[in-house]
């Protein structure tokens, strides 16, 4: 149930789009799908909704296949990165839409509308034109129309990304929150891993038109599948020929075992983190390791340009071994 | 800068156009009242109206669904599609009824072939809208596709998902949108059409009473110098084109707000 796309190959040209990917979203859950631009991820949204046409594969929406169905038989709410606004329309006929062309009777579409007006906090302005809002309201109006039809799934391409931070954050939060009452089945488009790691039951992350890995946001996180997603969804460093986050280095101020010599060479403070370079004996890695720790322990450290430190992975930690590529692993 | 404009324009337009005016009503109104009620002249107002509203009506249809398919489509042959969309403007009015008329006269390739079935094409109505459709056919389609361009499909595809189909997207959607690019272009086409000479000229025989335009009658009254007539017929010409053209503008405004 939910939503699945079985082996979907989509092609514009010469470019790949997506390369036979098949995915299986739960019912009711937030899911991003997650990946650099130009990945496919909105292609794959776009053919979900039927705006798009895949060159081969199937689309099965709530256990109905919708390969073949045009989007307006689909019953899925679509919301666009630029909102798509009918500039034409008051926000109350915007959100009526859906609503009007199904004929609902009019009391039953005046109760509907205002319902929804008033959850996505926009009834005292029922009766403006999109130009009177701000792009955050407008998205919301869009939200509030897709969510008009009780559609089965709801998809939002890069919903967020028209906006300026401290909007993107509030909407964020709200999204979640709305997700949490309305429960119903949700797909977001994002390239933002923050925003994915943030809002999700779930991450689908996409590059290069294939799926590089599917999971919780956690999971995803603490236990990457690869190299891409591990530089994907955070900050990375090298550290003795493994891939770290930068806030998984234990640092110590004299020689332990399994531990990497480094010198520090640059000491950033960012608010209450503090952000350490250091370059070690260890020619395997090129750049030089950073370091991530808070204000607390820096100061306990009494870190200095110039010092000598002993490095390692914490024992916990998310760590990629680089020399063990699958390529290496088959000689 | 302003004033080689403004004395352009006054050159141009201005003075001509209001030398018209000024010239019917020289005599005052009576000679005006009386060219109007000739018969002559109420067979051209007629035969003007029923070739102008046909010719309007499939400039409209046609402009919207040329545009449709120029901007929302992408097919073989569309960039050729669109440069020759611009054919009628660019090629001489007489030309085009000349060509009508080797296509569709008595001994033209097909004309004759209508004409044994009792449908006249030259010489009448049919051939008139024809000629007259022709010469206009672009206006409609080239004001309203910057506007369709700069709408985006967005709007179009919000609609789609929220369970419109084809017909009530374009409806409720695609045509709202349009709608004072539409206008006028409508407008624009409609002010051709009435004032369309040469390609009518050519096709229409010029029968009086039966296929004389308005136009048409301008420039016969003013060869035999009937000037009352000429100035009369021009005066409404003109009139109708302004009034046409004010009625836009004050519209217009409106819908930016």
């Amino acid at each position: 149930m939910g939503i699945d796309v079985h082996h979907i190959t989509k092609r514009f040209g010469d470019f790949v789009a997506l390369d036979d990917v098949s995915l299986s979203i739960p019912t009711g859950q937030l899911t991003a799908l997650l990946g650099p631009s130009g990945g496919g991820k909105s292609t794959l949204l776009r053919i979900i909704a039927g705006l798009e046409e895949p060159d081969s594969g199937t689309v099965t929406i709530e256990g109905v296949d919708a390969t073949a169905l045009p989007p307006q038989r689909r019953n899925v709410g679509f919301v666009f990165q630029h909102y798509a606004a009918f500039k034409h329309l008051s926000v109350y006929r915007n959100v009526a839409f859906g609503l009007e062309i199904r004929k609902r009777p009019k009391d039953e579409i005046r109760t509907r509308v205002m319902e929804l007006l008033e959850l996505v906090h926009l009834e005292q302005f029922a009766d403006r034109y999109p130009a009177q809002l701000s792009g955050g309201q407008r998205q919301r109006m869009a939200l509030a129309r897709a969510l008009a039809v009780e559609p089965s799934v709801m998809l939002l391409d890069e919903p967020f990304g028209a906006l300026d931070a401290q909007v993107r954050r509030e909407l964020r939060d709200w999204l979640r929150r709305l997700h949490d009452e309305v429960h119903v089945t949700t797909v977001f488009v994002t390239h933002d891993q923050e925003e994915a790691l943030e809002v999700s039951d779930e991450i689908v992350v996409i590059n290069q038109g294939a799926v590089e890995q599917t999971g919780t946001p956690s999971a995803l996180y603490d236990q990457p599948a690869n190299e891409f997603v591990m530089r994907f969804l955070g900050p990375v460093t090298h550290l003795g020929g493994h891939l770290v986050r930068p806030h998984d280095i234990d640092i110590s101020l004299t020689p332990e075992p399994a531990t990497h010599a480094a010198t520090v060479s640059r000491i950033q403070r960012v608010g209450f983190e503090v952000r350490v370079e250091a370059r070690t004996a260890d020619t395997t890695d090129a750049d030089e390791v950073s370091i991530q720790l808070t204000r607390g322990l820096a100061d306990r450290l009494d870190l200095a340009v110039g010092q000598q430190l002993w490095l390692r992975a914490s024992h916990d930690a998310s760590a990629l071994d680089l020399t063990d590529t699958p390529a290496l692993a088959v000689s | 800068m302003r004033l080689i404009v403004i004395l352009y324009l006054s050159f141009l337009l201005v003075i001509p156009v209001s030398l018209i005016f000024w010239r019917t009503f020289s005599h005052g109104v009576a000679p005006v009242w009386h060219a109007l009620q000739d018969p002559a002249m109420t067979s051209a107002f007629r035969v003007t109206g029923i070739v102008t509203g046909i010719s309007v009506v499939i400039d409209t249809v046609f402009g919207v669904t040329i545009s449709l398919l120029l901007v929302r489509y992408r097919f073989f042959g569309r960039r050729f599609l669109d440069a020759i969309l611009d054919l009628p403007l660019a090629i001489s009015p007489v030309v085009v009824g000349l060509a009508l008329i080797l296509v569709y006269g008595k001994y033209g390739w097909f004309g004759g072939f209508l004409e044994r079935h009792g449908f006249q094409v030259i010489f009448a109505l049919p051939g008139m809208v024809l000629a007259t459709v022709f010469t206009s056919l672009p206006l409609v389609a080239r004001e309203v596709m910057p506007v369709l361009e700069e709408i985006g499909v967005e709007q179009e595809q919000a609609a789609r998902t929220l369970g419109a189909g084809p017909t009530q997207t374009f409806r409720r959607v695609t045509l709202p949108a349009i709608r004072w690019a539409l206008a006028y272009g409508v407008v624009l086409s409609m002010a051709r059409c009435l004032g369309e000479y040469g390609a009518v000229s050519v096709v229409s025989g010029r029968l009086v009473n039966k296929t004389q335009t308005l136009p048409l009658i301008v420039d016969q009254s003013f060869q035999n110098y009937d000037v009352t007539t000429a100035y009369t017929a021009s005066f409404v010409l003109a009139a109708i084109a302004i009034a046409s053209l004010v009625v836009i503008s004050l519209l217009r405004p409106k819908e930016r707000a």
